[in-house]
């Protein structure tokens, strides 16, 4: 019970700093910079390793569903399966969860040394807030990154999946059967609820960080705590909040 | 092209008001009481030994720290209300320098009329090497924090806030890590700036030289409270024993301090 109520009181105190960040909004036209750098961060760090992943999951699935669905000489329904799981869930899954692991990280253990040495205290004393410049534009920067990471998870998986649907030998499925089966029934809407997941995933996963971060106390040694702590609650929240996104969207 | 404003930015002197600042840390009280009033342009040096709780003090004034109990005042503004906190322009030094780490020095200096939009960017370049110049920095603008010696990480710090046109400075032993002519610099420095603009300087130091020579007043603090408050003359000739051992401990090697029971 302890910790249920520690969570949710950490994801209360990441809305109350969002509402403080959104209200320096119109300072964002003046800090384009820092939205693309952070643009340039984000993208830099996550596409190599969600393309690469993504690859692999489209692939297993696709083994997967391969395996079960021959018994049946049903394989030709391999490129639907495949293509509305990547679509729908784990395209934009994947890309959060490797978001948290490479950006969300980086992000709180940053935002965690400027607390520990100060650099926090010195924006306060300049009147400068750290949600302005230090939350706001990368809130912003995940918002336009994250429906780009997502597509690319979702389209390489479904490469992936194609590679081992035609070469593996039990398998043996002509593409063209398999992109059929993606094209005909997977609608753009399963694409845009894809999307709309990631967005959500991707900006909590930023927005904890960020918290989790500016809340550090203490010595260097917090600073590590911290970026544990960042990365569990971000899953945590993914995970949360993808059975009620699912649910809200079907 | 912007309108370009050379002139130095309307400075306005700033008096500080601490009424019986008490602060606690769990269950130990750093501060027990203080009450202190210092006058706008006027430069009041605080001393006493290191852990007495000179630099939880200062972030009082800052407005980092919000008291347990009492109040801090600058110029009738609560410092420790965000909000009203952006009516004062101060600057503080910090102990550590707190340099902002990803920056150059020069980024370091130009961040806050940057982020403020208080010049052009040409006056901007040429305010921040002024302030470079003046702590002999001019080589180190493009360094980042890293590359810096503790002593080059306080003059950053320092020239930082010089570009600030603060109207309050508050220093945290601002000549711990320099050499005795940088140590000199900076009281002239000080000096100078109240001369010029009026600017009001809260020093914390151990610094006896800096103390005695431009301070206005001396503070004496000791396990969180204020044992005295003078002029440098009048704290020199003061009678109780702890002030006249921390301004003069004498070396004993037949009977050393840490041998003696307490
Ligand atoms: N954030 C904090 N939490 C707990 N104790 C603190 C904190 N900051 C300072 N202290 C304690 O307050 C006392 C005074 O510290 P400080 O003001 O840094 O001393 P100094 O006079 O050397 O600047 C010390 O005993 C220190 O351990
Ligand atoms: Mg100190």
């Amino acid at each position: 019970m302890r910790i249920l109520h520690q969570y949710l009181s950490e994801f209360g105190q990441a809305f109350l700093l969002l509402v403080r960040s959104l209200r320096h909004l119109p300072s964002l036209p003046r800090q384009m910079g820092r939205v693309i750098e952070q643009c340039y961060l984000i993208g830099y760090t996550t596409f190599p390793i969600v393309a690469i992943l993504s690859f692999f999951i489209g692939s297993v699935l696709a083994l997967q569903t391969g395996y079960s669905l021959q018994t049946f000489g049903a394989v030709d329904f391999i490129g639907t399966i495949v293509g509305l799981s990547m679509a729908r869930e784990l395209g934009p899954v994947m890309a959060a969860i490797l978001l948290a692991g490479r950006v969300g990280s980086a992000i709180s253990a940053e935002l965690a040394s400027m607390k520990v040495y100060q650099e926090v205290d010195a924006l306060i004393t300049m009147n400068i807030p750290p949600e302005r410049m230090l939350v706001l534009p990368r809130l912003i920067a995940v918002l336009l990154m994250m429906p780009v990471l997502a597509i690319v998870a979702i389209i390489i998986g479904w490469l992936g999946g194609a590679v081992v649907a035609s070469q593996v030998s039990f398998i043996g499925l002509d593409p063209r059967i398999y992109f059929d089966g993606i094209t005909n029934f997977v609608a753009f809407k399963d694409v845009l609820d894809g999307l709309i997941k990631a967005q959500i995933f991707g900006f909590s996963v930023i927005l904890i960080s960020c918290h989790v971060g500016l809340q550090t106390r203490g010595g260097p040694r917090e600073i590590g705590n911290s970026v544990t702590r960042a990365v569990v609650l971000s899953l945590i929240a993914i995970l949360f909040l993808d059975y009620f996104i699912t649910q809200a969207l079907l | 092209m912007p309108e370009t404003d050379t002139s130095p930015a309307p400075r306005r002197a700033l008096g500080i008001s601490v009424e019986n600042l008490r602060k606690s840390f769990g269950s130990t009280e750093v501060l027990k009481g203080i009450s202190l009033e210092v006058k706008p342009g006027e430069i009041f040096v605080m001393m006493g030994p290191s852990g007495s709780g000179k630099s939880v003090f200062l972030k009082h004034l800052a407005g980092l720290e919000i008291p347990t109990e009492g109040k801090v005042r600058i110029d009738d503004i609560n410092v420790a209300d965000d909000r009203e906190r952006p009516k004062v322009r101060l600057a503080l030094v910090f102990q550590a320098g707190a340099l902002f780490n990803s920056l150059s020095v020069f980024d370091n200096l130009a961040l806050y009329p940057r982020e403020h939009r208080l010049y052009d960017r040409k006056t901007i370049k040429e305010k921040v090497e002024k302030a470079l110049a003046m702590l002999s920095l001019s080589d180190a603008a493009e360094k980042i924090p890293a590359e810096l010696s503790g002593g080059m990480k306080k003059r950053v710090a320092i020239a930082r806030a010089l570009v600030m046109e603060p109207d309050l400075l508050l220093y945290d032993e601002p000549t711990s890590e320099l050499d005795p002519i940088m140590a000199a610099t900076i009281s002239e420095i000080i000096a100078d700036l109240r001369e010029e603009f009026g600017v009001t300087s809260l020093v914390v130091s151990h610094d006896r030289d800096l103390a005695m020579t431009i301070g206005d007043r001396v503070g004496i603090m000791q396990e969180g409270e204020l044992l005295a408050i003078d002029t440098p003359a009048g704290i020199r000739q003061m009678d109780d024993p702890r002030i006249k051992e921390f301004l003069n401990p004498a070396i004993d090697l037949k009977n050393p301090r840490f041998k003696r029971s307490a």
